[in-house]
């Protein structure tokens, strides 16, 4: 008989012990019940009201600011709507908007930070599927550990892993070295300062978000799939193809979305690993926030750049959410 | 079915890929050197010259005092929010909660310093707290971004939790704080461990957000690491990482050790079990 699922959290109300108070206890329970505020509702109330203020309200903050107009002074911005002789003064500008269209520099650098994030998810996802798919086939006593190895550089500083590859791609660092030493190359190539190290470096930094999730969905796959394609004639390449393939798209898809986002957003790959001819829009608005100090425009960088990464940021969220669902179906 | 090898050639490949820079940077960290791709010699004296910086130490323990209070306030919240994911069904605002939980996990890092900074910068006008910023701001900020990190790690444990343990204590009359408590916490206690240990480890690591919300005096270590490798390779923090990576390595192994033992017990535990 199917038993509907209990609450794992049922209603304050399935518990009232009508007993008169007697630890301390007991009647705080009370005054906070009566007061309407349950346990359920308190433990609610934390996280929500924390993300609300310093999440979704900060988000605001940067929209006003990015129409204010910057000033000399501290905070380098002026004031949206002032008092001034008895007369409301609204001050609402969209220069800063404007110079994202008017200069190329922001154009190139947000198309760069696109290509550049495109190109580097799929180096990932190229470099990512084999290592995640060979883990999920791996004897099951076997992937604990192999998981553990694709973890444990990430708990390692993410500023010393892109360092250690300034000394592998400087001029007289250590691949050239090699290089020359093979004869593959007589003279050392450039590739430190250059895009090409970005690509390495971020490539690198993400590979594990890449990983992670494709592990996740191969594991869960069922197996037996593809010995009835191979019991049926099938080459393991065409099963893996019409199979193993469609199955594991939604690890492809929060895969790639948890390299792509951040990837377009980076700062500290292009400017560490780049040369000064790498725009990035991370970059530039670090550059305009704490080079030129004009807070207004760096404020409209961000809400440009967030309406680019609205949508990615929306499917990652429906990728996530349905694991959380399971949780809400309880 | 024959398997292909091709898949473990590629992971072996790949995980050198991963493990490569790491290794180098450990063995050249003993070199007695400082061009960093000649060796030649074995020598400590980056370990000697690192800690004779004082401007490195004292950043050093500025970060970790605030991974530390960090790792603390990410583990209440994250639970918390992870509990409401994972056990509270539908409530309102349930959409908007899950996507202010997640977001925090992709968002480019620039967006989030520069939002959480213009917020304590009005608020500073506004109500005049938090007055400028340092540590104090620096700890909301990390515990705002890695609360989502300790939501994810609890949830997922939460969800492929057995909960007939849960319900079993409820049908016995205990209040949801009880159960949760006597019930629930310990079950989760190692995802906890982990959570902590995670934002630990995110806030000690985070250049980005922490540039934006820090004030005059509350240099963080990797500040002091970005502002000093930006010039150029410096072979102190070769040394550097070398302690890193020893001390996670040292934890992580430690933790496999106890977990492997824990689930000894268990088993032995529940063959003596089965035999009675």
């Amino acid at each position: 008989m199917p038993v509907p699922p209990p609450s794992a959290a049922p209603q304050p109300s399935a518990v009232p012990p009508s007993v008169a108070p007697r630890t301390l206890k007991d009647r705080v329970l009370r005054v906070t019940r009566r007061l309407g505020l349950t346990g359920r509702g308190g433990v609610i109330l934390g996280p929500y009201a924390w993300l609300v203020l310093f999440f979704f309200i900060p988000f605001l903050i940067v929209l006003k600011i990015s129409v204010a107009e910057p000033a000399v002074g501290i905070p380098p911005f002026t004031k949206l709507i002032e008092w001034v002789d008895g007369g409301l003064d609204v001050h609402i500008r969209f220069s800063g908007f404007q110079a994202l269209f008017d200069d190329d520099l922001y154009v190139l650098a947000y198309l760069n930070s696109l290509k550049i994030a495109f190109v580097s998810t799929l180096c990932c996802l190229f470099i990512g599927y084999p290592m995640a798919y060979a883990i999920a086939t791996a004897p099951e006593k076997r992937r604990g550990p192999l998981l553990m190895l694709i973890i444990l550089p990430f708990w390692t500083s993410f500023l010393i892993r892109v360092y250690a590859w300034m000394s592998i791609l400087k001029d007289e660092g250590l691949l050239n070295n090699l290089l020359l030493s093979l004869g593959i190359i007589h003279e050392p190539l450039k590739i430190l300062y250059t895009d090409l190290a970005v690509y390495i470096g971020i490539t690198y930094s993400y590979l594990p978000f890449m990983i992670l999730p494709l592990y996740a969905t191969l594991e869960k796959m069922d197996h037996t799939l593809l010995e009835a394609a191979a019991d049926l004639g099938a080459k393991p390449w065409k099963a893996f193809l019409t199979i193993t393939l469609p199955l594991s798209l939604p690890g492809i898809v929060a895969g790639s979305l948890l390299v792509f986002i951040p990837a377009v957003g980076e700062f500290v790959i292009p400017s560490l690993l780049g040369g000064s001819d790498t725009l990035m829009i991370g970059r530039e608005l670090w550059n305009l926030f704490f080079n030129s100090r004009d807070w207004p425009s760096a404020s409209a960088v961000a809400i440009a750049l967030l309406a680019f990464l609205v949508g990615p940021i929306m499917i990652f969220q429906h990728f996530q959410g349905r694991d959380q669902d399971k949780g809400a179906a309880r | 079915m024959k398997k292909s090898r091709l898949p473990m050639v590629l992971l072996g490949v790949g995980l050198a890929f991963l493990y490569l820079p790491i290794v180098l940077l450990v063995v050249y960290s003993f070199n007695d050197n400082r061009s960093l791709t000649v060796w030649t010699g074995a020598s400590l004296r980056w370990y000697h010259e690192l800690i004779q910086d004082g401007q490195m130490l004292e950043a050093a323990w500025l970060s970790l005092r605030i991974a530390f209070a960090t790792a603390c306030g990410a583990v209440v919240l994250g639970t918390l929010a992870g509990l409401m994911l994972a056990r509270f069904g539908a409530f309102r605002g349930r959409a908007l909660f899950a996507g202010m939980i997640s977001a925090p996990l992709v968002m480019p890092e620039v967006i989030m310093g520069l939002a959480l900074l213009l917020l304590f910068v009005s608020a500073e006008q506004l109500i005049g707290w938090p007055a400028g910023r340092g540590v104090l701001t620096i700890v909301l900020a990390h515990i705002t971004f890695t609360m989502s990190f300790v939501a994810v790690v609890i949830q997922s444990r939460l969800v492929s939790m057995d909960v007939s343990l849960e319900e079993a204590a409820m049908d016995l009359g205990a209040r949801p704080a009880k159960v949760f408590f006597v019930i629930t916490l310990p079950i989760i206690a190692p995802a906890i461990v982990s959570g902590w240990l995670l934002a630990f480890t995110l806030s000690l690591d985070d250049l980005v957000i922490t540039s934006f919300v820090s004030g005059p005096g509350s240099t963080t270590l990797p500040m002091i690491v970005f502002s000093s490798i930006r010039l150029g390779l410096k072979p102190e923090i070769n040394a550097l990482a070398t302690i890193v990576v020893a001390v996670v390595a040292t934890g992580i192994g430690l933790a496999g050790f106890l977990e492997a033992r824990r689930a000894r017990i268990r088993e032995r535990e529940e063959s003596q079990a089965g035999r009675v």
